[in-house]
């Protein structure tokens, strides 16, 4: 069932909150991919019914009746908030995430926190401490990360709506490959607040759907100014849902010149150029650009991302909260405690990080990787001077094996190619399924100028109500 | 007060203060846990104060503009973007892993602060969160972390090496302290740590060029402990380099008890603090509107006092000076002249009343004068009430015991007599004692009119209302 159908069937009283929760539970306690990390049965059941007691009060907001699963990367007050980590197994939270309670305030239900990278660093899910996600097409893939939990739960069918959040991709990388709908929004029109940082600059929390108006609903109940984020934007939310009925008329779409040049792999190419020509039916105009520079992003982030990480991370010292190694003196409970709570890519990264800050190597690497960065900026401002969105494959490849990053790290990293760059320049991104090859989705991506959240979930949704992509299920 | 030969033994001393400044705000720089000292061991701790994950900064913007007033009364460049960085280092007390700072644009630049006899140029003072505190002597085994003051707004105060001896330094940070306190930006209270300084000092050459390698020195909580830790520190190195040795940069600690400082790390062991912009705070904006805004709700500034004082009061440059030196004495000037003349209380407070507080050790806060009891006994005292020399025993009095004046003058039998009916009395007799004189008057001889007051007084002891006894004789001789 999709988001649309369920939130009808609540608000024509066909289900009520309660059954739709039990349901989904039902799922969650026989998932056998290990999408989540906690089950929330018991505050999820008194949730529901609250909601189906207080019908008239929440049958008209965006989620209302609707259950959801969140990214263990929210804080959620009272419940277990891991990040996919040794670290904070043990981490109760006596708060919550903005977006956790702005989607409890839009009627939504939270039955399970899912599985994710450790504090979102990677791309297949494999560098949780709670062990590796199954993909729903193919139990022996990955789903993509770093919210491939997230991901895993809605092309599973176990919820129709999921939070996730993109660092890098991490959020349209596994929608691409478990074949569902997933938005980077503008950064700062979703709050960080609750949201455990890997690279604060970048961080940015969306949605996850089956399709395009799951996604907008989502978001509307997602995106709100708060004060308690000093880098959340203060412009006017606009309704998304809305939005999806407005005609935006015939665009001008951009094709990035010689893409295929960067290693993408063939099926994905052939559900590219297909979508390519529905574009051309809906009207819209491809525009060829020139964007050689594209490729650099990947250098850009992995020296700006772990920069940021290795000193978000320092919080995690065993002093506080979360896990500690006891020991007898101060830098030995430090050494031991981080040695031990962090699993090998977080302190990979972490090394990578104070490595690229320390005096002496500041200058040609963090300051260069930030001119990379602002150069990507201006020239995302010229290409939307032609164009009104860009549209490319998200990913190089569909769902892989598991356990390939032990052989080629690299490999990994060159996974998020084509999502980094709306990352580094803050703009909003939208993955859904355009193809279907080898029994697996492929993903294609819209990347729009800043705030243009209306029009990326519109034209996605115009596609959708063309192609049968986003219908298919495992 | 001026240093005009500062080398010693034939080295010049090279002085360069940082200044760490506790900001009087409500709440602290980046969360709204209130900014108290002397409250219960964590008691006022924010989830931000406490690094917790997921947990963002929001810059206070009240303690921005403590930072634009100091710029403002230090002739200073107030940034039009200042952004703030992160110092990465690990420590108990340091819950995030790092402190917010400001390293390149800082909130204020290029400041100079006016010794009168030397002008001394502020390379910067920028915006910081304090840290918390650890303590290691309340159990035997294990230490303890007290978060109250984490968070709590800085404004880090750093010279140019403008300082050429131990007293210079006292002097800079003496004036330091009455700006701050002048401007309400910190109570300046250096037991309490609500201001510290660390000192870089090296030693040349008079005719060298360059200076020569410096010693840092950290956590110098008094005006004596700062004379004297310079002057030691200044020994030590002319010590090592008359011997041909040479100063190594380091860290030193400065020991009170034992009056010596001691290495606490070499550049070697220097961390790699790996600073680089916070990315949890956008760059802020200082526009023209908002430090005109601040302008406009600053309080004088020391010398606009005293110049104030000079014309209104009609005080010479020595009293509007001692009387101005702290604004808590101005403001207790300025409340004792509102009934009083203004030279006599001038001349009262900045004698007889700061021998008291001097000799007492107290500041006037902590005594038991009060601005009107003692702008009485200015009163009594320029109404010919009383006595100098009784006025000065009223004063021991109140200083000890807090009575009022009056009751003082009271159970003293000073009294002056202030009832009509009774000082008519007295009139009456001397009238008509001196009947001769009596005549004389009204046929003219106005002088007179000082003799009759002087039986009066003569009559009543002094103790009679001189305005009164004016009034009545003039009735009664009309």
């Amino acid at each position: 069932m999709n988001f649309r159908e369920q939130r009808e069937n609540f608000r024509n009283k066909k289900i009520s909150a309660k059954e739709a929760v039990q349901e989904a539970l039902c799922k969650v306690e026989n998932d056998k991919l290990n999408i989540f990390i906690s089950n929330l049965r018991d505050s999820a059941e008194k949730r529901a019914e609250e909601i189906d007691n207080n019908f008239e009060k929440y049958k008209d907001r965006p989620l209302s009746g609707v259950p959801i699963a969140h990214k263990d990367i929210f804080c959620t007050e009272n419940i277990q908030t891991t990040c996919g980590s040794k670290m904070l197994s043990n981490f109760i939270p006596p708060y919550s995430s903005t977006v956790t309670r702005n989607c409890d305030e839009a009627g939504s239900v939270m039955i399970a926190k899912t599985n994710m990278d450790e504090f979102a660093m990677g791309s297949s899910n494999e560098t949780s401490f709670f062990g590796p996600v199954g993909n729903p097409w193919n139990d022996s893939l990955v789903p993509g990360g770093s919210s491939g939990g997230s991901a895993a739960c809605v092309a599973a069918n176990i919820t129709s709506i999921s939070t996730g959040t993109d660092t890098g991709g991490s959020i349209r990388q596994p929608a691409a490959l478990c074949g569902i709908t997933g938005m980077k929004p503008t950064y700062g029109l979703v709050s960080r607040w609750g949201m455990i940082a890997f690279c604060s600059s970048m961080d940015q929390a969306g949605p996850f759907a089956r399709d395009a108006f799951g996604c907008a609903a989502l978001l509307d109940a997602m995106a709100s100014y708060d004060g308690k984020d000093s880098t959340c934007s203060k412009r006017d939310v606009v309704n998304f849902e809305n939005a999806l009925a407005e005609d935006f008329g015939a665009l001008n779409i951009g094709i990035i010149k010689n893409i295929e040049d960067l290693g993408i792999n063939n099926d994905v190419l052939e559900a590219y150029e297909h979508s390519k020509s529905v574009l051309q039916q809906l009207g819209h105009t491809l525009k060829e650009i020139d964007f050689s520079e594209l490729s650099s992003g990947i250098c850009s982030y992995y020296v700006i991302a772990p920069a940021e990480c290795s000193s978000n991370l320092s919080r995690f010292d065993g002093v506080k909260y979360g896990y500690r190694s006891d020991q007898n003196n101060i830098s030995e409970l430090y050494m031991k405690t981080r040695s031990e709570g962090f699993g090998d890519e977080v302190k990979k990264r972490i090394l990578i990080g104070t490595h690229v800050l320390s005096a002496g190597f500041y200058d040609a690497y963090y300051l260069k990787a930030q001119q990379v960065r602002r150069m990507m900026k201006n020239k995302f401002e010229d290409i939307f001077k032609d164009v009104d969105l860009i549209f490319m494959p998200t990913t190089l490849d569909q769902a892989f094996e598991k356990n390939r990053q032990d052989s080629d790290p690299n490999r990994m990293y060159k996974e998020d190619l084509l999502t980094i760059p709306a990352n580094l320049a803050g703009l909003p991104a939208i993955s859904f399924p355009n193809g279907f090859k080898n029994n697996l989705p492929v993903g294609g991506q819209f990347v729009g100028n800043y705030f243009k959240e209306d029009l990326l979930l519109n034209t996605a949704n115009k596609i959708q109500e063309v192609t049968d992509w986003h219908k298919m299920t495992p | 007060m001026a240093q005009n030969d500062t080398v010693i033994n034939g080295w010049q001393p090279v002085i360069g203060l940082e200044v760490h400044v506790q900001l009087l705000t409500n709440t602290k720089l980046f969360s709204p846990a209130k900014n108290k000292f002397g409250e219960d061991a964590n008691s006022l701790v924010d989830l931000i104060d406490m690094g917790l994950p997921g947990v963002l900064p929001v810059l206070n913007e009240g303690a921005m503009n403590q930072g634009i007033k100091f710029g403002l009364a230090t002739s200073a460049k107030i940034a039009e973007t200042m952004i703030f960085d992160r110092k990465n280092y690990f420590y108990p007390d340091l819950p995030k892993g790092y402190q917010i700072t400001q390293l390149h644009y800082p909130i204020v630049k290029d400041g100079i602060v006016d010794l009168g006899y030397k002008k001394v140029r502020i390379h910067q003072a920028h915006l910081e969160e304090d840290a918390g505190k650890s303590m290691h002597d309340q159990y035997d085994s294990n230490s303890v972390i007290d978060l109250n003051r984490s968070g709590v707004p800085l404004l880090e105060i750093v010279s140019e090496p403008d300082l050429r001896s131990a007293q210079e330094a006292v002097d800079y940070l003496k004036k330091i302290h009455q700006i701050i306190t002048y401007l309400d930006i910190s109570d300046g209270n250096m037991s309490q740590g609500s201001m510290r300084c660390d000192a870089n000092v090296s030693i040349m050459r008079p005719d060298s060029k360059e200076y020569g390698t410096r010693a840092e020195i950290k956590n110098i909580n008094s005006f004596k402990f700062v004379e004297k830790a310079i002057n030691h520190e200044i020994k030590r190195q002319m010590k090592i380099l008359e011997a041909g040795g040479e100063i190594e940069q380091e860290t030193r600690l400065y020991d009170a008890v034992k009056d010596e400082t001691r290495s606490m790390r070499t550049k070697e062991f220097a961390n790699d603090y790996r600073y680089f912009p916070c990315p949890d705070l956008v760059p802020t904006h200082i526009s023209k509107e908002q430090i005109e805004h601040v302008k406009n709700t600053m309080d004088e500034l020391p010398e606009e006092k005293e110049k104030r004082f000079k014309d209104q009061y009609k005080l010479d440059d020595y009293d509007s000076k001692v009387l101005c030196a702290e604004k808590e004495t101005a403001k207790f000037y300025e409340e004792v002249v509102q009934n009083c003349d203004p030279q006599i209380a001038a001349k009262w407070i900045i004698g007889e009343l700061n021998a008291l507080l001097n000799k007492n050790e107290l500041s006037l806060a902590d005594s038991k004068i009060t601005s009107s009891n003692f702008a009485a006994l200015i009163l009594k005292i320029s109404d010919g009430t009383i006595s100098g020399k009784i006025a000065k025993d009223i004063l021991e009095d109140i200083w000890e015991s807090g009575n009022a004046v009056s009751d003082i003058i009271d159970s003293k039998g000073l009294k002056q007599i202030s009832d009509t009916g009774e000082i008519e009395k007295v009139i009456d007799e001397i009238l008509e004692n001196n009947k001769s004189q009596v005549e004389a008057y009204k046929s003219g001889k106005d002088k007179l009119f000082g003799f009759f007051v002087g039986q009066v007084m003569k009559a009543t002891q002094g103790k009679a209302n001189p305005g009164m006894v004016n009034q009545l004789l003039k009735d009664k001789l009309s």
